[in-house]
This record gives C-alpha cells, structure tokens and sequence, in this order.
C-alpha cells in the first residue's frame, strides 16, 4: 500500500509538487526571518561588547558615573596590579586594557603647519603584547584597508572614511591634541600606518587606534586606563554568568564610599542595554512568532484545501471498503511526507541564503550616518541551532494539521452523505 | 436464502426543521446470481435504496440483511469489511482514479484486502482480459474512452469476485454501442460467475437487459416483476 501511496503521490503534481513548493516557500522564509533577526540582534550586542562594553568592564565608579564625557581624570590606576589579579583568578575570561579619548586630530603640511584637523574618538589598546588579544577582538586584520598595523611606536591606525576627509595618508604624521589624565594640554605625534573601515558608523565618521602605551605617555597615564575590558574566551555573552562574575568581583573591590574603587559591570547593565537586549528579544519573538502564524495559516490551508480537493478519489476508496481509519492515516501519512520534503528543501535553501548573508550582509551604512551607536552598518543573517528546526514549524505541523482537520469531515459524515457531498 | 433481505424499511432524511422521507417501508429480497434494477425517475428513491444494500448508508427504521450481516447494526469498520470483500460499485461517472494506470486502478480494492502480490497480479489479469482491456493495462483513465473507462470501472468492482455488484446508473455516460456493450459484458458476468448485479437506473437500454424489474415511486415499491421474460 506504501508503494501504491508513493506512486500517485509522486504523479500527481498538484498533490505533491505544489503543496512541496508552498510548504518549502513558507519554511524558506520563516528560515531566513528568524536568521536575519537573530543575525542583527546579534550584531547589535557584539558590537557594542568589542568596541565599547566588553562582557563586562571595570572602570572606577567615579568614571562609571560620567562615563559619557570620557573622564580620563577618574581612570583606573595600578592597571598593570587588576590586571595580574584577574588574568590569575577568572582565567576563563580574557582581560585587557582600553583608554578612550577624545581630542583634535591634526594633520600638517610640509612645513609643518596645519593642513587639516577635524575631532577624533580614540582607542588605546594593547597592540604590541604577545597575548594581546585586542587585534582579534577588534578584528584589526580584517578591517585594514590599506596600510599595516602599527609595527612600532606612535603607530597608529585610522578609519579610512576619515583619512580621506582629511587628506592624509599612510606614512604620514598626525597629531593628537587633547587633554591629560591631569587637565594638561596633550599634544603628541603620530604616524599613521594604516586605514581601517570597522563597518560601524560611529567609528568609521572619525576614530583612531594606538597602542595603549603610547597613548599612555600622550595623556599622560602611565599605569593607567579608563576601563579593563573582559570577553568570554568563545566571545558568547552569557548574562547570568557575567551577573555572576561582575558581583563577586565588586563585592571583594567595589566600595559604595570610594568612587575611586572600581566597579564592574556586565554588558546588560551599561546604558541600560539588558532591558534593550529584553526588548529586542520581546519584538524579535513577536516578529518571528506572528510570521510563524501566518505562514502555519498558510500552510493549514494549503493542507486543508489538498484534503478537500480529494474527496472524489477518498469516496471512491471509501466505497471499496477502505477503513475511514486507513483513509485518514494514509492522508496524513501523505501529509507528513509533503510537509518534510517541503520544510526540509526551504529549511536547505533558507540556511544556504542565511549563510550567505551571514559573510556578506546589507550595508545600512547610508541610512545611519549620523548614528553614534556601536552598531554594525552591515546587518547580516546568523544561522543558530534554531535556524535548523524553526522552518519545520509551518512547514510540517501547520501542513499535517490542515490535513487533520480536512480528514475529519471524513469522520463526521455518514459514508452516503460524504457521497452525495463528492458528486459521485 | 436470499442475499440481501429488506423488511419494511424507512429512510428519513433532515431538511431544515423537518424531515424528508426518501423509502417508506420496502420488503424486498434478492437471491444470488439475480440480474436486477431498481427503476424508476429521480427521486423515487432508488439510490438510497442502492446504498443502504450497499452499507453506505443506514435504514431509519426497518432492517436490511446482506450476507447475514444486519446493515442497521453495523459499525463503519464492519460496513467497510463487507464492502471491502463481498461487494462491487460501479457509478455513473466511472471514478477511477486518474494518476493510476488501468492496471493499478483494477488491484485498488485487493490491495485494501491485503491480498499478497502474486495473487493480485493474477486476479487483475484475470479481470482485465474479461473485460477485453488487456491492451490497456498500462494507460491512464485519461487515455482512455468512456467505454473503456467504464470497462475498467466494472473490472474494479469484478476483481474480488464479489457476491454483490451494486451500480448506479452505468450507462448514463454512454452512447448507445457502448451501453449495450457494456451490458453484454455485464450479462456475461453474471452467468459465469454467478455474481448478482443490483443497477439503480431509468435507462430504457439497460431495462432491456434486466431479468428482474423492481419499479420504485415515491419511495415505495410500485411493481415487482420477477420475470425472465425480458432479460437478454
């Protein structure tokens, strides 16, 4: 009965090939939605944790509090100190040191005197250690356009989009003007030695990279820094476990009457990105959820319709004796195949384009330009566990449930009156 | 012992608030090897009568024994049972299914009984070369003529060689030459192997071949004419 089952399924285009195609358009793009809105959302924390929050951060709390001006005279001091106590003690997470800064960037000629200036945002990280993993975390390799990385001292790298505003070039000095960590004017030279494009507006509108020492010695904070950033050693935000981390660190440091003692925070608590993230998953979940129920209403029909469309052949095998039991199952059976080939096919092509879009993206860039959010221009889709399973929801429960609930007239009506209702 | 026995049965059918009464109180019987039809114009009840022999259907009152089995007290698995192994339909429209060859479509009905494979393939033939389509065996209903059609309808209701073919306006579709072909084939059934043809019809053509005549009118039976005199 198998092989009988099969055969018409197979020759009979509008009971297997259409309902295939539907079942695998509606898995499709319920594979590609959730992909894409996990993808951004994503985007979204992993920006914010490599450029700016870490997985969590320590500054002092005096900095914490004004953390928006940039304070360098809160800083943290005896960096070098935390910096051994935590590499010793939370092993599992990587630790490094950050200054940010803000000042004039400004670019001579060649008798020395200004040829353009424009304000930067500034990062010092560590460039030059062994084990530094700052170049990975930023994706420095990756993002230099031309140029190299800083090789020695007063190296710096800038955003390409800037080095062309201000007409400079690789090789050529800038100049940092700013204030120290004391209140001083800081004036300090730099070579640029590289350009780098991080696909973050925010970044990208003006921003330079130098090794922390050296920027160290230009704003004067030997031993200093305004934040000691941590990641997870698979760059996974888990917020529970930094809740965890960020308490037990503050309670052994963190004293309320010291706004010099430093605080730790994870990334959901700066600038209130938890309820963000809450938010986001809110309306994620919402957006993935309504589109799931639309394309099961889809699909149910489709399901419902195909069993409707039926009745004729199901009376005829009705009158030859076939069990409404046998029937029923046999169509379910039919819908259960329809509804794995269809959501397995749009399941493979809605991953291979969600791949795709993972590597590649859309660039945003030209609608965000004034955004000074730590948010990739570029959106890309991200496969996860769920991108694999999410498409067999419409696909094959919405499917064999329109066929469940098309069967059951089958059930309801007395076997003369499913005939009069087939016109046999 | 007759094969179906019918005692005062009644069909009533809902229609709206009220009840439509479509069979009031028929007693018939029909012995095996009959060639019978039930006659008479739309309406008159002939089709109920057709199902509920055929345990499609359930009387309101009254009782119908087919094959010893009491039709009213039948569950829907024992009413397929009995269709599935002592009956055959033919209808007016052939119903053959139309992604199936000829082949496949005549097996249908042994494959529901679980018939194994060799045996199947022999019963098949079997019923295809009495119905002369053996050079049709791989088409498709759509390849096929009306004639033909209806040809490998019969062969369907044929296979299992059942005691009872019950159809409902055979010919309705035909032209006259495949009619009376049809019916010949028909005829030649029911002397070979004994089966019993109940035909619900108002078609002269098949009147003619008919070796028992039962006229229905409004649901009661009008004239019973056992009579052989007009059979072909």
């Amino acid at each position: 009965m198998i092989k009988f089952i099969l055969k018409g399924l197979i020759r009979d285009r509008s009971r297997s090939l259409f309902p295939v195609l539907m079942v695998s358009a509606g898995a499709f793009l319920t594979v590609l939605l959730y992909s894409w809105i996990t993808g951004a959302m994503g985007d979204i924390v992993n920006s914010t944790a490599q450029f700016n929050s870490g997985h969590v951060k320590i500054t002092t709390r005096a900095y914490q509090e004004l953390s928006d001006q940039i304070p360098n005279d809160l800083a943290l001091l005896e960096v070098d100190n935390l910096l051994n106590h935590l590499r010793n003690n939370e092993n599992k997470m990587l630790w490094t040191p950050r200054i940010r800064f803000g000042g004039l960037i400004d670019i001579p000629d060649i008798n020395g005197e200004t040829k353009t200036q424009g304000p930067v945002m500034g990062l010092g990280v560590d460039l030059f250690s062994k084990n530094s993993p700052e170049i990975t975390i930023l994706n420095l390799k990756n993002a230099l356009v031309e140029g190299k990385l800083p090789q020695k001292k007063n190296e710096i790298l800038i955003s390409a989009d800037f080095a062309k505003k201000l007409g400079v070039k690789i090789g050529e000095p800038a100049t940092l003007l700013g204030s120290t960590m004391n209140g001083a004017m800081a004036m300090h030279n730099f070579t640029v030695s590289g350009t780098l494009c991080f696909g973050i507006t925010a970044m990208d509108r003006g921003a330079i990279i130098a090794d922390i020492t050296d920027v160290g010695f230009a704003l004067d904070m030997i031993d200093g820094a305004s934040e000691i950033v941590g990641y997870t050693k698979n760059m996974v935000y888990f917020n529970t476990e930094m809740k965890e981390l960020a308490r037990n660190f503050n309670e052994k440091f963190s004293r309320k009457n010291d706004e010099f003692t430093p605080l730790m925070l994870t990334l959901g608590q700066q600038n209130g990105f938890e309820e963000y993230l809450q938010l986001a998953d809110t309306f994620s979940f919402i957006i993935v959820a309504i589109f799931i129920f639309v394309m099961s209403l889809v699909l149910w029909n489709s399901g419902l319709m195909n069993g409707i469309r039926r009745y004729g052949e199901i009376g005829v095998r009705l009158a030859m004796g076939e069990p409404k039991g046998n029937l029923y199952r046999w169509m379910i059976f039919e819908s259960i195949i329809i509804g794995l080939v269809g959501s397995l096919l749009g399941t493979l092509v809605g991953l291979a384009i969600s791949y795709y879009m993972q590597y590649h993206g859309i660039d945003f860039g030209n609608i965000m330009q004034k955004s000074s959010m730590m948010i990739s221009s570029v959106m890309r889709a991200r496969v996860t566990k769920g991108s694999y399973i999410i498409g067999f929801f419409p696909g094959l429960i919405a499917s064999v449930i329109g066929t469940c609930f098309a069967g059951i007239g089958i059930y309801r009506r007395q076997t003369a009156q499913l005939f009069k209702d087939l016109e046999i | 012992m007759p094969l179906v026995n019918i005692e005062q049965l009644v069909k009533h059918y809902p229609m709206g608030k009220t009840k439509f009464t479509a069979l009031k109180g028929i007693d018939l019987s029909f012995k095996k090897g009959e060639f019978t039809g039930l006659i008479g114009p739309s309406g008159s009840g002939k089709t109920t009568l057709l199902n509920i022999i055929g345990a499609l259907d359930t009387p309101s009152e009254g009782s119908v024994t087919v094959l010893d089995k009491k039709i009213e007290k039948l569950s829907h698995l024992e009413a397929a049972h009995l269709r599935c192994t002592h009956m055959g339909f033919i209808f007016q429209t052939y119903n053959l299914l139309p992604v199936y060859t000829v082949f496949e479509n005549v097996e249908f009905p042994l494959l529901i009984m679980k018939m194994p494979e060799e045996q199947r393939k022999k019963m098949v033939l079997a019923s295809l070369e009495w119905v002369g389509l053996m050079d049709k065996i791989n088409s498709r209903p759509g390849q096929l003529s009306g004639g033909e059609s209806q040809r490998v309808a019969v062969a369907r209701a044929i296979v299992k060689q059942p005691d009872l073919v019950l159809a409902d306006e055979p010919t309705a579709n035909l032209d006259a030459a495949n009619s009376y072909n049809i019916l010949e084939m028909m005829v030649k059934l029911n002397r070979n192997l004994k089966t019993t043809f109940i035909f619900a019809t108002h078609d002269e053509k098949v009147i003619g071949f008919l070796r028992r005549k039962i006229h229905l009118i409004d649901g009661r039976v009008a004239k019973d004419e056992p009579v052989s005199a007009g059979g072909k």
